[in-house]
């Protein structure tokens, strides 16, 4: 739609390649393998998920590479039905906070596999402090989507 | 050196689109700023500005092209990417370190011409795990809306009623974007966007080139006879990633317990007499009050209806309309600055708040659900 007064309407789209470094190329990598890695903090102790080359608090490098479980309790929720520019993920979709058994930050995710096309039926099905588990794509790439959501365990 | 620094003149655009392009636009009110304070453009020492680039600017390098609005050809001047209540305090710096005898903090962002918020914040997320799950600022508020009510106790009208009591205060602000008279049922009706978050209880894009002149103690003096004082300032910044965060335990307290040492405030629920804060998403305004001292943990929802927090109450929190009134991203911290210092000043006209007021608290926030915080205080 034109305004009232004179505008000009111009894109700027410039492909980048961005290196992912060495802690998160054997994040990703695990992610193919079905595998989620974390890294433990020798002096905080907590367990940082996805791995970090160093712990932000302490800011020292991490040195310990965990394999972390794959379920977990659901921290908090988000039901999205609406469309923004860019969006890589097709609404309606759940956006997550997910603390993965063992861990001791929160993973962000998406929940699914069951029903999202009528809120009213999500939000008697979500409840924080659910338990999750998450479910792989068929097909990897070593990219977050290999993992297609966290579903409901009953 | 100077050991004080003023707030000597302010000007600001309305939130609304207008057809004006942001060079003339940017131009427009500097010189408004110039004149009020009666300073040709040689006078002015010093330039920050505050502006984000080419997401909310749709041009790299910004400031190349608009540093000749701003005044600044042949000047020392920086510019800060990101919030502007940090380039205030640059201004700040700048004049008590004693260079400088004023500085322009000119803060700008034409929101009207930018791509939705959410758009921009997507990028905002990391590339590699957070973007690619959609995560922008709005699902980010919402996750932190979610973990608010849930540990409080806190309920989504509590939370509806702070766009009320906003929308309702910008029906006084000539400057304000967006205003109106709604009720709970409204807000909560408005639409979901991310649940539990409704389209009234999230910020529009808003126009806002904002800008405030300071001087020092000396220079002050001749150019007003208000000056607001510059008091304390504080900031402190949280983790990145969202999932590393405690989003309910922010950096907030520690950036105002810095900011109220400055300035000498033990107890700001007696010492403050107004706030103007960034609450982009409703439930955050609750959140922030918490965080600043105003109330207990969890009791922001009580606090609002209390009606403390009203334009007439007794700790008045976005007289203006705030930000959910008027959200020109990057100007928005500074224009709490000028918000404030209006009220201090006893010239916000119909959005004044009642009785004389001396404290005033200016805040601003950048990052997905408050990372990043600055807060100010100002005093007559
Ligand atoms: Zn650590």
């Amino acid at each position: 739609m034109n305004k009232e007064f004179k505008t000009i309407k111009t894109e700027i789209r410039l492909p980048y390649e961005l290196a992912y470094g060495a802690t998160w190329t054997r994040f990703f990598e695990g992610m193919s393998n079905q595998i989620l890695y974390g890294s433990k903090c020798e002096k905080c102790n907590r367990v940082l998920v996805p791995a970090r080359t160093f712990c932000p608090r302490c800011f020292i490098d991490t040195k310990e590479w965990v394999e972390v479980p794959q379920q977990g309790t659901l921290t908090a929720w988000s039901y999205v039905n609406y469309r923004y520019f860019g969006q890589p993920t097709t609404p309606p979709f759940i956006g997550a906070l997910i603390r993965l058994d063992g861990t001791d930050v929160d993973f962000v995710h998406l929940l699914g596999g069951f029903d999202l096309s009528d809120f009213e039926k999500v939000r008697k099905i979500v409840k924080n402090g659910m338990r999750v588990e998450a479910v792989w794509a068929n097909e990897r790439k070593a990219h977050i989507m290999d993992i297609r959501y966290f579903k409901p365990l009953a | 050196m100077s050991k004080k620094v003023a707030v000597v003149a302010v000007a600001q655009t309305p939130g609304a689109e207008s057809k004006d392009n942001l060079y003339d636009q940017a131009y427009h009110v500097t010189r408004e700023i110039l004149d009020k304070s009666g300073l040709n453009r040689e006078k002015v020492g010093t330039i920050v500005s505050a502006a984000s680039d080419i997401f909310h600017g749709g041009i790299s390098c910004a400031n190349s092209y608009y540093w000749e609005t701003t005044g600044a050809f042949l000047k020392n001047a920086s510019r800060q990417d990101g919030e502007s209540l940090f380039a205030f305090f640059y201004g700040v710096m700048r004049i008590l370190a004693g260079h400088y005898d004023t500085a322009l903090i000119l803060a700008i962002c034409k929101g009207s011409e930018n791509p939705e918020n959410d758009a921009c914040t997507l990028m905002f997320s990391d590339p590699f795990y957070q973007r690619e799950l959609g995560i922008q600022e709005t699902i980010a508020a919402a996750l932190q809306m979610r973990q608010y009510m849930d540990k409080y106790g806190v309920t989504k009208e509590q939370c509806a009623g702070v766009s009320v009591k906003n929308f309702r205060n910008a029906l006084g602000n000539p400057y304000a974007h967006k205003r109106g008279r709604y009720t709970v049922k409204d807000v909560l009706e408005s639409g979901m966007l991310a649940d539990p978050l409704t389209e009234l209880q999230v910020a529009p894009k808003s126009e806002g080139i904002v800008a405030v002149l300071l001087a020092s103690e000396e220079a002050a003096k001749k150019i007003t006879d208000k000056p607001i004082w510059f008091k304390g300032y504080g900031s402190s910044l949280d983790n990145y990633f969202l999932g590393d965060r405690n989003l309910l335990e922010g950096q907030l307290p520690a950036a105002a317990a810095r900011a109220y040492k400055m300035a000498g405030i033990n107890d700001p629920r007696k010492e403050i007499d107004l706030a103007e804060i960034t609450e982009p998403y409703a439930f955050q305004e609750l959140l922030w009050c918490e965080d600043l001292g105003f109330c207990e943990k969890g009791g922001g929802g009580k606090l609002l209806e209390s009606g403390i927090t009203e334009r007439t109450g007794r700790l008045p929190v976005n007289p203006s309309g705030g930000v959910l009134a008027n959200n020109p991203y990057v100007s928005r911290g500074l224009q709490r600055v000028v918000e404030a210092v209006l009220q201090l000043r006893g010239e916000a006209g119909e959005h004044q708040v009642d009785g004389k007021r001396k404290t005033a608290l200016a805040h601003g926030t950048h990052g997905f659900a408050g990372q990043c915080h600055a807060v100010a205080i100002l005093g007559s």
